[in-house]
């Protein structure tokens, strides 16, 4: 195996000293003279919940300005299962306006994200988080993320076990280290205690991070196959949760031009009842903690865990560590990875309205005052607030009684043109990507919208206007958007440039595959409006976008991961 | 060798031989070596007039000079019949010390024995001793006195001052006549010398910025009339009419460098633009720019500390509004100050204050065509009411509000004052920036009674003058801001935005001198990401162990604000520990509220630290000053 010769990623010595996640964070954010913090606690503040980023739009004139660059962090905030109450909802609000950009940001993975948030307030913004009894610690970095669960509106009893099964997952897979504490929330360091310990994570944590989805079938809305651990829930005929088959081994991320690198489609490893999902997330975990490549940070997923030892090696491993077996998996059925928009009502007689949030973006603008809507809803409703995996909010568990009033708010605020948008539109999802990515080579959460708009009117004038077709975007090849699954994939190569993926499936059960290499932007509208020209001529009836461009021979489906760079038709895009 | 550059110029009293050779001296000459040479000759050429090297001793005794005593003969011993006048001044800027340093001159040439004297040096319970006062005194902000002045100041004001019955004395006020308490110090120093009992020879004189030649003609009919009245006075018979010890000059050099260089205030620099920086980043609520002049072939030089005088152009918008409000024609013809033919709007654009409104300029317009609104405005009991009208308006909303149908050219220019040159705190070290000097200039604009406004002088350098354009400019010297002789003094430095500059120029001169003293910055402003004014400087400055440490304060980055003195007393035990080690405290930058929390916050942290009652750390803060250990350059 690889890593027996490879040397260790730098990144493994720096966890190992880092004195669980210690390292000189303390010290290096109270230095008031840079925004900045050094590479070693850039990668450290990661498990802390936070990126440090730049505002790559003002970079060229930073330093003529005798300024170093417009440093700022990320702060993402864990929301197990996505569902919060109205007043973490208020307390997020006003953090964004008080400490943020102003805006927030619901997650592809049901989280909160705020921007722009400088050094010197950085502590105080954690703290303010914490008070709302949220928080941000392994949000981001080598270990669990923030576990997701269908949201599940209209199953409601099913969803409350299936969200309680999600927090005890995330409960039970948190660092152990007081390091947060004592950083963020001035807790004392207790002198002459007993030795730190990671029971589950070690020194080291795990070799890249990990993310675990649980979903509820019909709704593949969690995108299930796309992470590394996932549970799919079996209900009884009452609807009462039994069990999950579980999945493992999917995954996104890749590095272009590396085609040992791909995004993969989870596998099954058979049935659980559900009293042993906690126990076998574990021992998941330490599968991937014992034998994940820790050499090369761009292969260090369980995928490629899996890819390079097989499934069967991987159940038996986990089965030997749980001392019992998996049960074969049991029958379930997918039908989309979307969400369903508008008002319906639950099992238990309460409402729920799935609002569209272009982006997951939750900002005021001069016509659309989306954030002061919500926080006046959140200000009456006595439910709870319900992030989707398509960034999409659900004002959740509204009594009929109540109804009226929110949706008075609803007119008052204009936030019915979360209900009214088109298909394509209500199916599309992007990252954040410039100004403030990092790792961003090309735009998307800014110019989505924008073509979005464009190939809606091709749409329209293909009578297609409440077809629903997946669209996603990304700034880069790492996938935050999840855009090999969707049936239009767009992947930022460079400024302006995108790599076009086809042929996913709705349900978010195939994988897409390169249509065209570096396409330039101008030349993206042309080229798949004649794609959805055809579909709107030559689908057969009932038939998914994704699924036509396989059949029409536009792209070869891919079946597993390391098929995604294979029998590829056109490497290079030519007008 | 270095070849001699041209400094003399050629209509200078020289032959071209002699000029060669100064310009072969000067060209070599070290900035300390002109310093001393410029107060020698402004002493020497009084004492030509006064005949031969004896005036040599003569500057000695008068105390211009600050020279090692050995090269010059020993100083003469004069009579004592002698009237003797005492010229007492409150500087800020520098401008009453330089009025200070000619009166002295020309008392001495009438035949006084004369000597100046800083109110920051002085008692009030001296002027008993006085024979003949003169006080040349400048106003700040809402009234107040200069601030190495408001000791002497409240003394002279409290039940302690004494009565001075034989005093004969006169008062020069300067200010601006844009504030509404122009020249209240001079008043109040005039009111209280009479109620004390003093004898006043002459009229107050009240200067605006345009001052020169009214305080010139001023101080010399002043000096003639005190040397009547002392000649007809009966001879003081007590023998202690003057004070035996003359107190020279204060700091180490002699006099302002203006009077070594060609280049001065009668004579500005037209120095180039070399560069120009908008210092805050992108999304900034402020505009701070970084100037980059000039200064080859000028022989200006300057210290850190020092200021530049710029002399600013109005912007044309701006006049032609005024010119169309008055409804004239921008080519008819006037005279300049000079005696030279001119258009209006150039003569308006370049020589004339054609924006500061004051009660001064509301009488004089008032007076060409009364007006019932204007006469209620100017009435005594309608001060509230005549601030809010001034306030946020120019002189052409006067024009446009209470046209006067007919207006004549030359009643229009007789409207205006001159043109007063704007200063700026240098923000360079000449010696770590040979023959460049570099300018941290807040651009002022802002909106009101529906038009836009400008700063004269920020907006020019902002949008009206060229990278590569000349602008005028003189060194304004500043002898009250300067970095401790002793390189090994540490130093505390707080300079909240454009007040930052002198410190740039502190760091920078400290780096190139290899001064070893620590060296602590408390700098603020609004935002950290956008307006942390030369942050990658001070990085650097920090990393290389020169600037010890920096603390800041950034108010809008969080919902309360935070100014630089709280982040003073959450360091009130170090920055008392640096006092006790010697350090020395400079504050730069606003004057109305910053400057005044800081030193009420200083004060605090000498009490709570120190261990003193508020007295006690008013006493010790009072002391640092006396001893110049805390300088302010505030505005």
């Amino acid at each position: 195996m690889s890593t027996d010769s490879a040397p260790l990623h730098p990144n493994e010595a720096l966890k190992s000293r880092s004195n669980y996640l210690r390292g000189n964070l303390a010290e290096v954010i109270a230095d008031p003279l840079t925004g900045s913090i050094p590479e070693e606690e850039v990668q450290l503040i990661k498990f802390h919940g936070s990126y440090l980023q730049d505002d790559r739009d003002v970079r060229a004139e930073r330093r003529k300005k005798k300024l170093e660059k417009a440093y700022s962090f990320l702060i993402r905030v864990r929301v197990p299962g996505g569902v919060c109450t109205p007043d973490q909802w208020l307390a997020m609000d006003t953090i964004a306006d008080t400490w943020a950009n102003g805006s927030l940001r619901l997650t592809t993975r049901q989280a909160f994200q705020l921007h722009g948030v400088i050094k010197g307030n950085l502590k105080t913004t954690i703290q303010s988080i914490n008070q709302a009894l949220l928080d941000t610690i392994a949000a981001c970095g080598d270990v669990n993320r923030n576990v997701m669960c269908n949201p599940n509106p209209h199953l409601s009893g099913l969803h409350g076990q299936v969200l309680q099964t999600a927090r005890d997952i995330s409960t039970h897979l948190l660092p152990r280290t007081r390091a947060y504490h004592e950083i963020w929330l001035d807790e004392e360091k207790v002198a002459g205690g007993e030795p730190e310990e990671e029971p589950i994570y070690g020194k080291t944590y795990l070799p890249r991070k990990f993310k675990v989805a649980i979903a509820v079938p019909p709704s593949n809305d969690v995108d299930v196959f796309a992470h590394d651990l996932g549970f799919i829930a079996i209900a009884d005929a009452e609807g009462n949760l039994q069990g999950f088959n579980v999945t493992v081994g999917g995954g996104m991320g890749m590095t272009h031009g590396r085609e040992d690198t791909f995004p993969r489609v989870a596998d099954g490893l058979g049935y659980i009842p559900a009293d042993k999902v906690v126990e076998v997330a574990e021992k998941v975990v330490l599968v991937q903690r014992d034998f994940g490549n820790r050499s090369d940070r761009a292969r260090a997923r369980l995928k490629y865990t899996i890819h390079e030892r097989g499934i069967d090696w991987f159940r038996k491993e986990v089965e030997s560590r749980l001392g019992w077996t998996f049960e074969p998996e049991a029958p379930y059925a997918f039908s989309s990875t979307g969400d369903r928009y508008g008002w319906v009502k639950g099992t238990d007689g309460r409402f729920h309205l799935t609002l569209f949030i272009q982006n997951g973006r939750i900002k005021d603008t001069a016509d659309y005052p989306l954030k002061t809507g919500l926080r006046e809803i959140a200000r009456i409703h006595k439910g709870d607030l319900r992030l989707t995996a398509n960034q999409n909010l659900i004002i959740a568990g509204v009594l009929p009684e109540d109804r009226a009033a929110i949706e008075q708010l609803i007119h008052q605020y204009k936030l019915y043109r979360g209900l009214h948008q088109t298909g394509l539109r209500m199916n599309s999802m992007a990252c954040v990507a410039l100004p403030t990515c990092g790792l961003a080579l090309a735009e998307s959460e800014r110019y989505l919208p924008t073509l979005v708009s464009q190939l809606e009117d091709v749409m329209k004038e293909c009578g297609m206007r409440d077809d629903e077709i997946v669209i996603r975007m990304t700034g880069c090849s790492n996938g935050c958007a999840r855009p090999y699954l969707a049936e239009i994939g767009l992947v930022g190569k460079a400024p302006g440039v995108y790599n076009v993926y086809l042929g996913a499936a709705f349900n978010g059960s195939r994988l897409n595959k390169l249509y065209r290499d570096s396409v330039p932007q101008n030349n993206l509208l042309p080229l798949l409006s004649s794609i959805i020209r055809d579909y709107s001529t030559s689908r057969k009836p009932g038939e998914r976008f994704g699924d036509f461009t396989i059949r029409a021979g536009y792209v070869k489906p891919t079946l597993k991961g390391p098929d995604f760079h294979d029998e590829i038709r056109y490497k290079e895009y030519q007008i | 060798m270095a070849t001699n550059r041209k400094i003399i110029p050629d209509h200078a009293p020289f032959s071209p031989q002699e000029a060669e050779w100064l310009n072969h001296f000067l060209t070599r000459m070290t900035g300390e070596q002109a310093q001393w040479l410029s107060g020698f000759m402004s002493g020497y050429q009084v004492s030509l007039l006064q005949g031969g090297m004896r005036g040599a001793a003569h500057v000695m005794e008068t105390g211009l000079l600050d020279a090692d005593s050995q090269t010059l003969p020993a100083p003469v011993a004069q009579p004592s019949l002698k009237p003797s006048i005492t010229i007492l001044y409150g500087t800020e800027s520098g401008n009453a010390e330089s009025l200070a340093a000619e009166a002295k001159k020309k008392a001495s040439r009438l035949g006084f024995k004369a000597r100046m004297l800083d109110m920051a040096d002085a008692r009030p319970t001296d002027l008993p001793m006085e024979e003949n006062l003169m006080v040349i005194i400048s106003t700040w902000g809402a009234g107040d006195p200069p601030e190495r002045a408001s000791e002497y100041h409240s003394k002279l004001m409290s039940q302690e001052a004494s009565r001075i019955e034989d005093l004969r004395y006169a008062v020069l006020g300067l200010g601006d006549s844009s504030y509404e308490q122009f020249c209240q110090m001079g008043k109040v120093f005039d009111s209280r010398l009479q109620q004390l009992g003093g004898n006043r020879v002459g009229d107050r004189c009240d200067c605006d910025t345009d001052y020169e030649s009214m305080a010139h003609a001023w101080i010399d009919q002043t000096l003639n009339t005190m040397l009547e009245h002392a000649k007809a006075a009966v001879p003081v018979t007590s023998g202690g009419a003057a004070p035996a010890d003359f107190i020279s000059i204060s700091g180490t050099q002699a006099a302002p460098s203006e009077v070594y260089c060609i280049y001065g205030k009668k004579n500005p620099f037209p120095s180039t633009l070399l560069d120009r920086v908008v210092l805050n980043g992108t999304g900034s609520s402020k505009e701070t720019l970084h100037l980059e002049f000039s200064l080859e072939d000028s022989g200006l030089i300057y210290e850190p500390g020092d200021a530049i005088a710029i002399l600013p152009v109005n912007c044309p918008e701006v006049v032609r509004d005024i010119i169309h409000a008055a409804g004239l024609s921008p080519e008819y013809p006037v005279t300049s100050k000079e005696g030279d033919p001119v258009d209006l709007e150039s003569y308006i654009l370049k020589e004339c204050d054609a924006t500061s409104l004051s009660k001064l300029l509301i009488q004089k317009y008032h007076e060409l065509s009364p007006n019932d609104e204007l006469a209620e405005l100017l009435r005594p009991e309608s001060k509230a009411k005549l601030q809010e009208f001034i306030w946020g308006r120019e002189i052409v909303d006067l024009l446009v509000e209470y046209p006067i149908p007919n207006l004549s050219p030359d009643n229009l220019i007789q409207l205006f004052r001159r043109l007063p040159p704007r200063l700026y705190s240098i923000a360079a070290s000449i010696k770590a920036n040979p023959e460049q000097v570099h300018l941290t200039v807040a651009a002022v604009r802002y909106y009101t009674h529906r038009r836009n406004r400008k700063g004269v002088c920020s907006t020019f350098l902002a949008d009206r003058v060229a990278v590569g354009e000349k602008v005028p400019l003189y060194v304004q010297p500043n002898r009250h801001f300067r970095l401790p002789a002793d390189p090994e003094v540490p130093i505390i430095m707080v300079g909240p935005g454009t007040g930052v500059a002198p410190f740039r120029a502190f760091m920078q001169e400290r780096q190139v001198t290899g001064a070893k003293g620590k060296n602590w910055l408390f700098y603020g402003d609004r935002h950290f990401t956008t307006d942390f004014l030369y942050q990658l400087e001070w990085q650097d400055y920090h990393k290389d162990g020169l600037l010890t440490r920096m603390d800041v304060a950034f108010s809008r980055d969080t919902p309360e604000r935070i100014y630089v003195q709280h982040r003073m007393l959450e360091h009130s035990r170090e920055i008392f520990g640096w006092l006790e080690e010697g350090a020395s405290f400079y504050v730069c930058g606003d004057a109305s509220r910053m400057a005044a929390d800081v030193h009420d916050t200083l004060i605090r942290i000498v009490s709570r630290e120190g261990d003193k009652s508020p007295e006690e750390a008013t006493d010790y803060v009072n002391q640092l000053k006396k001893s110049n250990r805390y300088q302010r350059d505030v505005y």
